[in-house]
């Protein structure tokens, strides 16, 4: 068993869309609320072979795609501070800010590094002890952990050089935000299922049992995703609302616990801005005070101000599911991979990344 | 002789002789070179020379599979190779950041004689520049090479025609996730390698099977999908790729898996793409596998029709998508 092949199956996924096709004729709207998702779908054609009825919506689950302008421009206002070294995961240095991108003030001769782990800092806080790290902390509950092991380990070894520049956010209550929005018709959801690999799949449950809306943990290989629908379209057609996990191979009910401990140790949950969504109450994490020192708006005494820029762009509607890419005037115009408007173009799991570089011109 | 090169090195006078004589000279050693003189002189008996250079600049230096010596010998060979031709010298001009170790520049040097050697190619003319601590990272080298083009072969990426079958030498992205992993010290266990060599041989024998081949093209940077693209684009005609079919070792199907990288966007360096019309697909497939470098050669699609300067992707669900030109450095995504 390698767990990807095997979920790759050919024939298997044959049977699976044969079968999704005689579940039922009504018109079903399903949310993949994860980017990793957006890409997966589109990366395997998985559209192609559904049936007509049912429609599939790109969610906001891009961590990317939800920060702010305003960040992109602080961490270039850091970048540009004395004996600073910028420490970033490789998404978001092609992010368009209001004057140019992380991308390009590094090739300006700004210290900026792509680092695969918030770990990674630890290290290179040690080996730049005349230098300040700041490491952009965004992600989901996916990524939150990592930041929350790692500033625990800095205060512990006591290393004074390493600070966050932190805009995690928690998944749960922006598909609560989506759920209320009257233009948006959501009959069911494909639930992430590498953030419900730390939260479990209870945070889910008010979906079901306050909205109706029944929702399918799932991941990310083919066979995965066509299970995950066909169990969501049952869910839907029978209309009964529950939570199910289709990924049990890593999702457990109550999530990971060490990770979530960990997050609780450093994190308190605020209100948080989305971009293109607007703030969200509680969909937040901020580092609690006994880590505050990390915190490096704090430590830089920047007075941090969020707004979204990018006129013209529709990135909001799109990460409510409420246009698709090709819907915005920008799309493939003005807007394209090399030449972003917004962060959905420029992200790995950007819903409008995902439609161009996979499906601009399929017929 | 020092450990380490110095900036005395370059400045053309005794300890540059000493440097040459005693690591390039002893290792590139050939009648040619041993000429010494300003330029190269060569008999040549044919009409049409195929013609290249390349840099190379890889972090890190030594990698498993290779290092940025056999990397030098191999792109530049392959170049001429893949352009239907018959490799047959060298150049090469090392710039060397002060301070680099002589005894990594041997070994280096020593990876660089030993594949052209390999390669019946010989290195023919040099330069060697030091510059100054922290103008270059460790060692650059520049690589140019002619080759003679083969009579009756006519190899060329506009070449591609409908119908024409896709064949690739083996497993994809072995030399990009090797450096990529090995860069980054992702502490990815298993036997990640590069693929590194050089592919004139091979070349060799799948003309000797069939010499109409119409489009050969080693897969380096960009991967299969930048080289299929290019193809399309000059050849005018739309390739459908089978994604089933695609060749990938375990080690780099994991690792791009958990990047989020797509293995067809990521750098061969011992990987060519042939297209084949159908009729002699078979035998050509055949006799690549009967050479070392082509025992995985697979069918990993087709040319399906003109005017369509695309390439596709008939997805293991039996879906269909776009493989677009790449854009941008391939960045690992945040989860």
């Amino acid at each position: 068993m390698k767990f990807v092949d095997e979920f790759r199956n050919n024939e298997y996924s044959k049977k699976l869309v044969e079968k999704l096709n005689n579940i039922s004729s009504e018109k079903i709207n399903i949310m993949e609320v994860c980017g990793t998702h957006t890409m997966a779908i589109f990366k395997y054609g998985i559209r192609d072979v559904l049936p007509t009825n049912v429609n599939l919506i790109s969610g906001p689950g891009c961590p990317v795609c939800v920060t702010p302008q305003s960040y992109i421009d602080t961490a270039i206002t850091l970048s540009q501070k004395k004996d600073v070294i910028i420490a970033t995961f490789g998404d978001m240095m092609r992010v368009p800010g209001k004057k140019g991108s992380l991308s390009t003030k590094k090739a300006e001769g700004f210290d900026i590094r792509i680092v695969y782990s918030p770990m990674d800092c630890l290290i290179m806080a040690s080996q730049n002890p005349s230098k300040n790290i700041v490491f952009l902390s965004v992600g989901f509950e996916t990524t939150a952990p990592m930041a929350a092991i790692t500033v625990l380990e800095a205060k512990q070894k006591n290393i004074r050089n390493l600070f966050f520049f932190t805009a995690h956010k928690i998944v749960p209550p922006a598909m609560e935000a989506l759920v209320q929005d009257k233009e948006l018709k959501i009959d069911g959801f494909l639930l992430p299922g590498h953030v419900c690999a730390i939260i479990g799949t209870k945070p889910y449950e008010f979906l079901s049992e306050d909205y109706n809306i029944p929702g399918v943990v799932t991941g990310f290989e083919p066979i995965d995703i066509l299970q995950g629908l066909n169990t969501l379209v049952n869910l839907i057609s029978k209309k009964e609302y529950r939570i199910e996990n289709e990924y049990k191979r890593i999702v457990k009910t109550e999530g990971n616990p060490i990770a979530l401990e960990y997050l609780s140790k450093a994190f308190n949950i605020v209100d948080s801005s989305w971009r293109g969504i607007g703030r969200i109450p509680k969909s937040g994490l901020e580092f609690n005070s006994e880590y505050e020192d990390f915190d490096a708006l704090k430590h830089f005494k920047i007075d941090y101000e969020e707004y979204d820029g990018s006129p013209g762009c529709k990135c909001g509607e799109i990460l409510k599911g409420k246009i698709k890419p090709t819907d915005c005037p920008l799309f493939k115009k003005l807007c394209t991979p090399e030449n972003p408007v917004g962060s959905c173009m420029v992200s790995s799991e950007g819903t409008c990344a995902a439609y161009y570089r996979y499906h601009r011109d399929t017929k | 002789m020092n450990d380490t090169i110095t900036l005395s090195h370059g400045s053309g006078g005794v300890q540059t002789n000493r440097l040459i004589n005693e690591v390039f000279f002893k290792y590139f050693n050939n009648d040619i070179l041993n000429q010494m003189n300003d330029a190269a002189q060569v008999d040549v008996d044919f009409k049409k020379l195929a013609f290249t250079t390349d840099s190379f600049v890889v972090n890190p230096i030594f990698f498993n599979g290779g290092n940025i010596g056999k990397l030098a010998v191999c792109g530049t060979v392959n170049d001429i190779a893949v352009s239907g031709a018959k490799p047959l010298y060298l150049t090469s001009a090392f710039i060397i950041e002060e301070g680099f170790s002589i005894e990594k520049l041997e070994e280096i040097v020593k990876a660089m004689a030993l594949e052209a050697n390999k390669a019946g190619v010989k290195i023919v003319a040099g330069d060697t520049k030091v510059v100054e601590k922290g103008n270059v990272d460790g060692i650059f080298i520049n690589t140019s090479g002619i080759g003679r083009i083969y009579e009756n072969v006519n190899i060329n990426c506009a070449n591609a025609r409908v119908g024409d079958i896709v064949i690739v030498n083996g497993t994809l992205g072995d030399h990009g996730m090797t450096i990529m992993c090995e860069r980054n010290k992702l502490g990815l266990e298993g036997n990640l390698k590069s693929d590194c060599a050089c592919l004139n041989s091979l070349v060799d024998t799948m003309i000797e099977a069939y010499a109409g081949i119409h489009v050969i093209r080693d897969a380096t940077r960009g991967g299969v999908a930048a080289v299929l693209n290019e193809i399309s684009e000059f050849s005018n005609v739309t390739i459908a790729l089978d994604e089933n079919k695609l060749p990938l070792k375990e080690e780099v199907k994991g690792a791009t898996e958990m990047l989020g990288l797509d293995p067809l966007y990521i750098a061969n360096e011992g990987k060519l793409c042939a297209f084949v019309p159908e009729a002699y697909a078979e035998k050509v497939l055949n006799a690549m596998r009967k050479h070392p470098l082509g025992c995985e050669a697979v069918i990993i699609g087709k040319v399906t029709g003109e005017l369509g300067q695309k390439v596709y992707l008939n997805t293991v669900v039996g879906g269909k998508r776009l493989v677009d030109m790449p854009s941008g450095i391939q960045l690992p995504r945040i989860c």
